[in-house]
């Protein structure tokens, strides 16, 4: 089992989910985060008054799959999000140990789909 | 700076029309006593539109702690609107009191009211013994009255907001409203006030709210010192939604504000209704205009900064000056609060948080000046002829008057600040600062994360 975690464009969020249903990847936790990466921050204007937003919004997917499942998860996650500027995100994939489903109890590969 | 009073062809309409009406209504019930004389006269229409127009300057201060308060950061913007609230329970108190005694009592030198009213006794159903508003209730004069007085200290709070005491900010209203409030707004409109007998115009308080504020605020951000942090490590504005809202609800209090100075319901009322109007609409897209040319993009808060700034400025001018004027005065009233937000701010690197003396305090002293350019007994035959209508002399006179309020709110306030501070304290502590004053000082938080 592998935990595949993702940060994106908060624009590309549908697309991305759209690739994952077709693959047939359901179950995914959004999040709202800020962050920042090489894209740097956008200035804002308050009363004359210029910020430099250093953080930047953006959209945080986890996701947790059986093996077979790793490389379609990360080829929709591309094909959704990828603009080719600078800022598209990136996608981390980590071993994962466990997996319970707490209404039955069910572990591993049953309990993640 | 006189109240327009009620004098020549409507008077005697008003005298018909009560004539008229009254023998009928009361007919009946003096039906045995047919010698007995009227009762004091006050008319329905003037009474029911300054009542109404009471109501709208209260929605005021609720909406100037929704403009100030999504101007803060999130962990302080219920200190902000709790500010507002105390200043709307704090002060209705003192008014009701004796603050309305001070403000409009019978005249002592000039300088202030005595306190012949306290706990407003005499002030009751029939209209006032001073002619400030013939036609309607003293009672209506002095709750439409009350609500200036509450909001005119509220707006300080944009200068020292995120870092005051609450004790120390409710002491400090209650003692300003009391030494500085209610003797300036005796000199403008009280009968006998000695800058309403210079002959300085102000129809709806641009001087005795607005330049005495905006002032009052300058003074404050000295007294306080800045923002841990300010200028570089304060996070923007967390709620911009709600200071648009907050805008909005002053926009539309404004024309009780002004209109409702009028202190009847009738064409003054409506030609002020249209030059507040006029001016704020001006405003709001000169300012739009200057952060288009100057950082590229027009931006929501410049363009309700705008607004406010054209409703400031407008306030003393309202009842004097045609819409083409309002326009004049508009334009001014978005140029010089940008160029003080701007440049002045920046230069001087005081921390006035939220732009109270930018906005507030340039704008009333425009304001001022430009009733003095704009004026024209054309409007009102009550009030006088400015610069434009060939007399130069009452420019010069609303000068004098700015520049006396200014001066005394800018001295008197200071002092306040530091009586303050000598006795409870102004600041919070760097800890309470850093966590938010929402958590430190009133045991709440404004947003949950969870539910």
């Amino acid at each position: 089992m592998k935990y595949v975690i993702a940060i994106i464009q908060p624009d590309r969020l549908d697309e991305v989910l759209r690739r994952l249903t077709e693959k047939e990847i359901h179950l995914v936790t959004v999040s709202n985060v800020v962050g920042r990466g090489r894209q740097k921050g956008i200035a804002a204007v308050y009363r004359s008054h210029k910020e430099m937003g250093n953080l930047l919004r953006k959209v945080k997917l986890e996701i947790a799959v059986n093996e077979a499942f790793v490389q379609p998860t990360i080829d929709a996650i591309i094909a959704g999000a990828r603009s080719g500027e600078i800022g598209d995100g990136k996608i981390f994939v980590i071993d994962l140990p466990r997996c319970i489903r707490i209404r039955t109890g069910e572990e591993g590969g049953e309990a993640i789909g | 700076m006189k109240r327009p009073i009620m004098h020549g062809r409507r008077m005697s309409r008003v005298a018909l029309a009560a004539c008229a009406l009254i023998p009928a209504m009361i007919a009946p019930a003096m039906a045995g006593d047919p010698a007995a004389p009227a009762p004091p006269s006050t008319n329905s229409g003037d009474t029911s539109w300054l009542l109404m127009s009471a109501a709208l300057v209260m929605l005021m201060t609720p909406g100037l702690a929704f403009f100030y308060g999504g101007l803060v950061r999130k962990k302080n913007v219920l200190s902000v609107l709790m500010q507002c609230l105390m200043a709307l329970c704090v002060v209705s108190l003192q008014w009701v009191l004796f603050g309305y005694s001070l403000a409009f009592g019978p005249d002592k030198g000039g300088f202030i009211g005595g306190l012949e009213w306290f706990g407003l006794a005499g002030v009751g159903q029939d209209p006032d013994p001073a002619g400030y508003a013939p036609t309607v209730p003293h009672l209506a004069f002095m709750i439409f009255q009350l609500m200036f007085a509450v909001i005119t200290p509220a707006l300080i709070i944009g200068a020292f907001a995120e870092r005051m005491k609450f004790a120390a900010y409710t002491i400090f209203s209650l003692l300003w409203a009391t030494i500085v409030y209610d003797p300036v707004a005796h000199w403008v409109w009280g009968s006998g006030g000695f800058l309403r007998a210079m002959g300085a115009l102000d129809f709806a308080g641009g001087t005795v709210v607005h330049i005495n504020a905006g002032v009052a605020a300058l003074a404050a951000a000295l007294a306080m010192g800045r923002r841990q942090g300010f200028p570089d490590g304060i996070s923007p504005p967390h709620h911009l939604p709600f200071a648009v809202l907050g805008a909005g609800l002053l926009w539309f209090g404004w024309f009780g504000f002004n209109a409702g100075s009028a202190l009847s319901a009738a064409g003054l009322a409506s030609s002020a209704f249209v030059a507040t109007h006029t001016a704020a609409a001006t405003a709001g897209l000169v300012w739009a205009l200057l952060d288009r040319a100057f950082h590229k993009k027009p931006t929501t808060l410049g363009m309700i900064t705008g607004v406010v700034a054209g409703l400031v400025s407008i306030t003393p001018a309202a009842g004097f000056v045609t819409p083409m004027g309002a326009i004049g005065i508009g334009i001014g009233a978005a140029v010089l609060p940008w160029c003080a937000v701007t440049f002045l701010k920046t230069r001087l690197g005081y921390d006035d948080s939220l732009d109270a003396f930018g906005v507030h305090g340039i704008g009333g002293i425009w304001g001022a000046i430009a009733t003095g350019i704009w004026a024209t007994r054309s409007v009102n035959p009550n009030g006088a002829d400015g610069l434009l209508a060939g007399n130069p002399a009452q420019l010069w006179i609303q000068i004098k008057a700015t520049a006396i309020t200014g001066i005394y709110s800018l001295i008197l306030s200071f002092v306040i600040f530091k009586l303050v501070e000598r006795f409870v304290g102004l600041r919070v502590t760097e800890h309470e600062e850093r966590v938010g004053l929402d958590l430190t000082l009133h045991k709440e938080a404004a947003y949950t994360i969870v539910d």
